[in-house]
């Protein structure tokens, strides 16, 4: 089970998390058109490499932070960046 | 050899076990004579000794003969006198499959056969062999696909042919236990290299768990010579002295990302098997090598046996294998069984393998070898060939961490590759021992000592980097000390023939019955990769999962092939290394039960209980219906605890539940609460409930109880990453309040009985208010009037430590006025009866918000709320689609028959122009109620089926059809709410 850096808990086992998605900005919700919002819904770009990605610390401290994984090798890089105000999509 | 039992003669009424196969004392025995333990084989008394395995016991008795091969069911022996051995499963009381090589013996067990029928003896699935080829590779495939009609007969007689002991469906629930581990190095296999690694690691202030497979550490040491026994031990108490903490009859089966490690302890067959989650900093692989067997014809005779199976009979339990045998020997461990055998008195013809010289056949009877022909022709009498033609490499934990493994021609067997995975570049995955090569046993030792330093100075960098990257951990002064770098003396590695198929054809895998000529024909067809040559002819898929026959398959498909051992590569080694029970999976759940601060007076009050999510809820005290009838008639109390509340606090509560909600929130007035829905982003109905306003900044918030949990977190997502800057707290309270829902006619005169600071005139206190007061003496309750149930109906939020005393006054108070509790069905009942919906229940993950008919709800002259766009289109229609979609509805249904309750989730079925029918909607709640005494439903139906009037189709599970009609409104009942407002 990989273990996921939670800035304030440190690393846990994953499933202790919960991955929420891909961390992209909500798009306008007053301005947005059909495809582009269900792009932002349903679409994961899931990349097989390096992606940033919103996770919240379920069972520690309940925080949702956004962290930098590569989706083939599975790893972790960078401290995760705890306190910053990021959109986390909300699907 | 003689049969069973004879062996055993009275004396004193003492059974005194005289084993025929039984030697004298040895040095390095691991059983007790002076400890005899009972038992039966197939029904018969066997006398074995504490120490035993069951197949040492039995063979120490004379018995060669263990089970029935899986197809061709041929007469099957020792083949490795231990864990792998695939001919030893055997039936141990109500315990099938046990592996009988491994499994010790306790008295009184009753061990017998599997796979044979009537007996071992006379088995009449033998005529399987009549058929010669009938059983060949992907026979199942070919012979039982067509007609597929017949496929429930074939099963019925294959069923009967199924390999395997018997499952007794009556035998005692068994707990299993699970724990997590945190050790700093876990060392996998107990040899030599492996104890070494341990003691280092542990000297050097590493925690260490070393998990070794065997009953006792130690590896082939133990089987060995006077020095290397002796060694084992030093190794051994050395590891003690350290602190290694050793885990025997025990193995790590899987490793996953980080070095997560799933270990099973069998704790000797005794107990339950025991799961131990680890995660260990650094792991080092220590399996050691598993001999390999040799195929030629009659390569699966009961007297065949690999030469660790002799050694073991001979030095572990001081059994006689054999009278007169044969060594096909290339290597030293060939050459030690035949000293051995030789010391034990049995007469040796050694085969030098290394001199050119094989075996090309085992003939014999089906009690075993009789005759061996060498590959120059001779014959040779003998009762057992012992082969010792090389290693396999279990290198499955290097591979579950991204290790390929790489083969050596030179050596004849596979080696871990470069580390190539980024979790070995870590350098968290070392492997020491006969893994990583060959050596003197000074140079193993030396090995695995280095190994087990490096792996603790890794391990020490590592908890310095976990400490750091913990926040509320302590903080360190000290700088992060450098990685140490792999600096080991590499093992060498010895030159081994390539030994696998001698010139004639046998059993590859004894386990599934794969013989060599099924892996060429298999190729012969087109089978050309190893991977799938093992999916068509099973082959390395029984109970030895490869460990014995895989390098063998690969030999043999590179035979058939021309190519390269190397060229074909092997198959994928997954977790589990071992077997797994599935209750010591399962282990036990830690699942929270919640109950409510009321639940005892529930159980003193003869409820009958219903799960709910975690929550065990009242589902009724005795008759729903009844107490349907006394709401509407008198009063009722209901227990609502598990309904979601959050306190919601701050300059930004309003902003946050105009968020939240599709309803607006600004205009709301203090002191009054509000009904409101909240939707996905994709506009599907996530939950409702009620909120009240308690001050300017300060909200109750209510939700569904299913959803009170995951509604927290979905706020918590929106105000930590959407809105940091907003001023809002949001503090779950559901456990800090019992909820009791006071409802009926009378409620407000009972209320008014216990309730003194709130004025309850109906002008002062308005449907859909909140107040917040003293009820029965208890401060600081809230209290809201709303009516889920459509009778006038007071919402109590009791500070929990009250919640049974506000309880049982409300029952005291109301005696004369028949209050009496209902439960959770009465309440369903009445909701029905008043159409509202449950989401979850009458809405699914594909309900938009106007199905449910809650457009007068959704204001989209807010600028945002979650959903927004989505149920703009659905309202509006999407740009240029000219109008809104034709969205389902939730209507309220009555079948035409008031008698007639359909099952929930019926489909409802509509004619087409063609004749056939369609699915058009389903029911979604239904139940008979009480105050109408007739069926009233909810339904989801296509739009142009929803209008009033329309009559429906509802077909059963049976097929039956029932008409029904659409009702004007979703209540069935008081559909103008005037029972709500009095």
């Amino acid at each position: 089970m990989l273990l996921v850096p939670c800035p304030h808990c440190g690393p846990r086992n994953s499933a202790d998390l919960t991955l929420v998605g891909e961390t992209e900005p909500r798009p306008d919700p007053s301005a947005t058109a059909p495809v582009q919002w269900r792009a932002y819904l349903y679409e994961e770009h899931n990349p097989a490499g390096w992606t940033r990605e919103t996770w919240h610390c379920r069972l520690g401290c309940g925080r949702f932070f956004v962290a930098e994984r590569h989706r083939a090798e599975n790893r972790f890089r960078n401290p995760p960046l705890g306190d910053e105000a990021e959109s986390a999509g909300h699907r | 050899m003689s049969p069973l039992g004879s062996g055993l003669r009275r004396n004193d009424d003492r059974v005194v076990p005289v084993s025929p196969g039984r030697l004298p004392a040895r040095p390095g025995e691991v059983i007790d004579r002076e400890s005899p333990l009972a038992f039966t084989w197939n029904g018969r008394a066997v006398t074995g000794l504490a120490g035993d395995t069951i197949v040492s016991a039995l063979a120490a008795g004379g018995c060669t003969e263990f089970s029935r091969s899986m197809k061709y069911h041929r007469p099957r022996g020792i083949l490795t006198a231990d864990y792998w051995d695939p001919n030893t499963l055997l039936q141990v009381g109500e315990e099938p499959n046990v592996r009988a090589g491994h499994r010790l013996l306790e008295a009184g067990m009753a061990v017998s056969a599997q796979n044979a029928w009537p007996s071992l003896r006379w088995d009449a699935k033998a005529l399987t062999n009549l058929g010669g080829r009938a059983l060949s590779a992907g026979f199942y495939y070919k012979t039982f696909m067509r007609p597929r009609w017949l496929w429930p007969a074939y099963e019925k007689v294959l069923a009967r042919f199924a390999p395997g002991g018997a499952v007794d469906p009556a035998s005692a629930p068994r707990r299993h236990e699970k724990r997590y581990a945190h050790p700093d190095v876990v060392v996998a296999g107990g040899g030599p290299a492996g104890l070494a690694a341990a003691a280092a690691a542990a000297r050097a202030g590493a925690r260490v768990l070393l998990v070794e497979h065997e009953h006792a550490a130690g590896g082939h040491l133990r089987w060995g010579g006077e020095s290397e026994r002796a060694l084992a031990g030093e190794l051994i108490a050395e590891a003690r002295a350290a602190g290694v903490q050793i885990l025997t009859d025990a193995t790590v089966c899987g490793r996953w990302e980080d070095n997560w490690l799933s270990i099973t302890e069998r704790g000797g067959g005794a107990g339950p098997e025991r799961l131990t989650k680890a995660r260990a900093k650094v792991l080092i692989a220590a399996a050691g090598l598993i001999e390999r067997p040799y195929t030629f014809a009659g390569n699966d005779r009961p007297g065949v046996m690999l030469s660790g199976a002799a050694r073991r009979l001979l030095n572990l339990w001081a059994v006689r294998p054999g009278t007169r045998a044969v060594v096909l020997s290339a290597n030293e461990a060939g050459d030690a069984a035949a000293g051995d055998l030789d010391a034990a008195g049995v007469e040796v013809e050694l085969v030098d393998a290394r001199a050119g010289r094989t075996v090309t056949a085992a003939a014999g009877s089906r009690s075993g070898v009789e005759r061996v022909v060498l590959s120059d022709g001779t014959r040779l009498d003998a009762d057992l060939l012992v082969t010792a033609v090389g290693w396999t490499a279990p290198t499955s934990l290097l591979n579950m961490a991204g290790v390929r493994p790489s083969y050596d021609p030179a050596a004849a067997r596979f080696f871990p590759s470069p580390p190539g995975s980024p979790h070995v570049e870590e350098g968290t995955v070392l492997s020491t021992g006969g893994l990583a090569g060959d050596g003197s046993l000074d140079e193993l030792v030396a090995h695995g000592e280095a190994t087990g330093r490096l792996a603790a100075a890794r391990a020490a960098v590592l908890a310095h980097r976990l400490q750091v990257a913990t926040a509320w951990a302590a903080p360190l002064s000290d700088p992060e000390p450098p990685y140490p770098p792999d600096e080991r003396a590499r093992l060498g590695r010895d030159p081994h023939p390539e030994l696998y198929r001698s010139g004639s054809d046998g059993i590859v895998d004894l386990s599934e019955d794969v013989s060599s000529r099924d892996l060429h024909n298999a190729a012969a067809e087109g089978f050309d990769s190893v991977e799938l040559v093992k999916r068509w002819t099973t082959a390395t898929m029984g109970s030895a999962q490869g460990k014995l026959e895989t390098v063998n398959v690969v030999a043999a498909v590179a035979e058939a092939t021309g190519k390269t051992i190397a060229e074909v590569g092997t198959t994928t080694w997954r977790p589990p290394y071992a077997p797994v029970t599935l209750g010591a999976l399962a282990g036990r759940m830690f699942e929270p039960v919640r109950v409510s601060s009321l639940h005892d007076l529930h159980v003193a009050a003869g409820m009958t209980p219903i799960q709910a999510g975690q929550w065990i809820r009242p589902e009724h005290y005795g008759h729903p219906a009844t107490e349907v009838r006394n709401v509407r008639a008198n009063v009722g109390i209901i227990d609502v605890s598990p309904l979601g509340k959050l306190d919601v606090q701050g300059p930004d509560a309003t902003e946050l539940l105009s968020l939240l909600y599709v309803n607006k929130w600004r205009r709301l007035a203090v002191g009054s609460v509000r009904y409101g829905v909240m939707c996905a982003e994709d506009g599907v109905i996530l939950d409702d409930g009620v909120t009240g306003r308690l001050g300017e900044d300060h909200y109750l918030m209510s939700t569904t109880s299913s959803g009170a949990g995951a509604m927290e977190v979905w706020i918590q997502n929106w105000l930590q990453t959407e809105h940091p800057d907003w001023r809002v707290r949001v503090t779950p309270v559901t456990d800090a309040y019992t909820s009791i829902n006071v409802a009926g006619p009378r409620s407000r005169t009972l209320l008014g009985r216990l309730v003194d600071d709130v004025d309850l005139d109906p002008e002062a206190f308005k449907y859909m208010q909140v107040r917040r007061g003293t009820v029965a003496g208890v401060a600081g309750c809230v209290m809201w009037r709303i009516g889920f149930t459509g009778e006038l109906s007071y919402e109590l939020h009791v500070p929990a430590g009250y919640g049974p005393h506000v309880w049982q006054a409300l029952l005291v108070a109301g005696a004369d006025l028949r209050a009496a509790p209902f439960g959770l069905e009465a309440q369903r009942i009445m909701r029905l009866e008043k159409g509202h919906f449950i989401v979850g229940q009458d809405t699914d993950a594909l309900t938009l918000a106007p199905t449910a008919g809650l457009e007068w709800l959704i204001k989209l002259d807010k600028e945002d709320f979650t959903g927004r766009p989505e149920l703009q289109w659905a309202l509006e229609g999407e740009p240029g689609a000219g109008g809104p979609p034709q969205l389902p509805r939730l209507v309220a249904v009555q079948p035409t028959d008031p008698g007639y309750v359909p099952p929930e989730a019926c489909q409802i079925v509509a004619r087409e122009p063609g004749g056939s029918e369609r699915i058009i909607g389903r029911i979604t709640s239904s139940r008979f109620s009480p105050t109408l005494e007739r069926s009233v439903c909810l339904a989801q139906v296509e739009a142009d089926h929803a209008g009033p009037g329309t009559e429906l189709t509802i077909v059963d599970v049976t097929g039956r059809r029932h008409t029904a009609a659409v009702m004007p409104h979703h209540a069935h009942f008081d559909p103008e709410g005037e029972r709500l407002r009095v």
